[in-house]
């Protein structure tokens, strides 16, 4: 069934959206990642152009971290003091991002940025997942040997202290509103939410407890998104109310499906499961950039031409 | 049809060259809706005549989608990667070009005449001072992808001609059609050079919701992105409610 995408101004198959929504939003269920990193490559190869389907995949994202953070409220795993300081980078890092998404998009260098970007953090963060869960798997099968996690870092010596409750932690506010930042450039400049970089940033460099990091990292990705989407919109004109809606009912299902299915695989074969996935867009991606493309030119023209 | 018809009639009546062009368009609007899949237009027409048939008459239907800038990037290999390196500037080519000919076009379009009435792809797309030192090879590859996608086409002998008299031929238009008025022009052909031309507009434009998006999409920026939010917001929340519904 093809549908006429308004924004777009293309005509794309209504089912094959549809089924990026739904898979994506299977493995959001499965993983509680946000998928955005899946979906705008998905969205590249489906035809969409890459303007449209970066500022698209970041409404998408506004619906899926709602409904994902209402469950995490209900549970109280928000911590809304160290979620609104991460907000405040990045509400700053999202209009850094869209500033340079605008600058390299007159530069004709979109295509390369979104793609370098994709290769280095979904290589660097797979890679390190994977390890990660490897060593963990090991571990569980040799119970008594656990895990030392270091407490005091460098962290500890910032200025300007403040209590975060829920996370039981009292340090500066300059390493999660330097998180904060990053992770808004990238929601700018990949339309993902970020919460696959945000989410190791918070257990690793801020020591925050894991049962509140997924919340508040959704808390955080809501806002930093719906105000990429804003400048999106507003800038550029890219965003697909259409697409958006399309991807949402699929991701919506394909959210439920997931979460049944990961209830079944244990946590350790989950994250290794991930890792290589996130492993595989990455080498995709990377071949993209060093195979000699089939056509050498390409045409801008209506979206920043 | 009726429409068609009438412009029939009334151009019956006016006073005519040697050999005039009749025409009749299966529709003169192309409405882009939410299940838009491309269209197919069907031109159709007479050529009419004052004196005997000398003979040897050809017709070219050229269809235009709106002239807009476009960019032509060339990627080169940097560092181990391919990167965007020279870009040219287009001033205008159009959005979708087909022509439909009735013979082959080299044989029946003289080389000057294609130069001015601007029959063939090459000579429709304006490129003016593009900052680059071979702009062909960037005008080429613009023909090249847009032919790649079906917005550019050159049917030789598509164009049914009896008895050199009544003409017709369909156009099939792609999916990915951008709004504007397309320009459809006819020519009469005969030893090289025009004998007649006719020109006509199709409408395409979007219509209904599709329209109304996109217009607030460009005129109320904010409020299109204010809207968007508030749908996914909408949507969070309904799927949130729905399945916690359904896990009590």
């Amino acid at each position: 069934m093809q549908i006429y995408l308004p924004i777009a101004e293309i005509s794309a198959d209504a089912l094959l959206l549809l089924g990026i929504g739904g898979i994506v939003g299977i493995l959001s269920g499965m993983f509680g990642v946000g998928g955005g990193f899946l979906i705008t490559p998905l969205l590249f190869i489906a035809g969409i152009p890459p303007a449209v389907a970066v500022a698209t995949s970041a409404n998408q994202i506004v619906a899926s971290s709602f409904s994902a953070v209402l469950a995490h409220i209900r549970r109280r795993t928000v911590d809304f003091r160290m979620g609104s300081v991460l907000l405040i980078g990045g509400l700053v890092g999202s209009a850094l991002g869209v500033m340079l998404f605008n600058l390299l998009l007159s530069l004709g260098q979109v295509d390369l940025l979104v793609k370098l970007c994709y290769v280095v953090f979904l290589g660097t963060v797979g890679a390190l997942m994977f390890i990660e869960s490897v060593r963990a798997l090991r571990r569980s099968r040799r119970p008594g040997a656990r895990p030392v996690r270091k407490r005091h870092t460098w962290i500890q010596s910032l200025p300007l202290k403040i209590k975060f409750r829920v996370s039981g932690l009292y340090i500066s506010v300059i390493p999660p509103l330097l998180v904060g930042v990053s992770v808004g450039v990238l929601a700018a400049i990949m339309g993902v939410g970020g919460g696959f970089i945000m989410v190791p940033a918070m257990i690793y460099l801020l020591g925050m407890p894991t049962k509140v990091v997924i919340g508040t990292s959704l808390f955080q990705i809501i806002f930093v998104t719906a105000f990429t989407t804003m400048l999106h919109a507003v800038t550029n004109q890219t965003v697909d109310i259409v697409l958006a809606l399309i991807l949402i009912v699929g991701g919506v299902v394909g959210a439920q499906i997931g979460a049944r299915l990961g209830a079944r695989l244990g946590a350790e074969q989950l994250r290794i499961l991930l890792a290589l996935l996130v492993l595989a867009v990455c080498a995709q991606l990377a071949l993209s950039l060093l195979l000699r493309p089939a056509e050498l030119y390409s045409i801008a023209s209506g979206f920043g031409a | 049809m009726i429409r068609a018809l009438a412009l029939l009639l009334g151009l019956a009546a006016a006073p005519l060259a040697a050999e005039e062009i009749v025409l009749g368009l299966s529709q003169d609007e192309v409405a882009i809706t939410a299940t838009f899949d491309g269209d197919d237009i069907l031109v159709f027409g007479a050529v009419k005549r004052s004196a005997p048939d000398p003979g040897g008459l050809d017709v070219v239907i050229a269809v235009s989608g709106p002239l807009l800038p476009a960019t032509v990037r060339e990627a080169e290999r940097r560092f181990g990667i391919w990167i965007n390196t020279a870009s040219a500037a287009i001033d205008a080519a159009p959005s979708y070009y087909a022509v439909a000919t009735s013979a082959p076009l080299a044989e029946i379009l003289s080389e000057t005449e294609d130069l001015r009435q601007s029959i063939t792809l090459p000579r429709v797309i304006r490129s003016v001072g593009t900052g680059v030192d071979s702009p062909a090879d960037f005008t080429d590859a613009l023909i090249r992808i847009r032919a790649g996608e079906g917005l550019y086409s050159l049917t030789e002998g598509a164009v049914d001609f009896e008895q050199d008299t009544l003409f017709r031929t369909g156009f099939a238009l792609p999916a990915n059609l951008i709004e504007g008025n397309y320009t459809i022009r006819i020519f009469l052909l005969r030893g090289g050079s025009v004998v007649d031309r006719y020109d006509t507009v199709l409408a395409v434009q979007k219509v209904g919701l599709e329209r109304w998006l996109y217009n607030l999409s460009q005129e109320l920026p904010a409020a299109y992105g204010v809207l968007s939010l508030a749908l996914a917001i909408a949507a969070g929340w309904l799927a949130s409610a729905a399945f916690a519904r359904t896990r009590r």
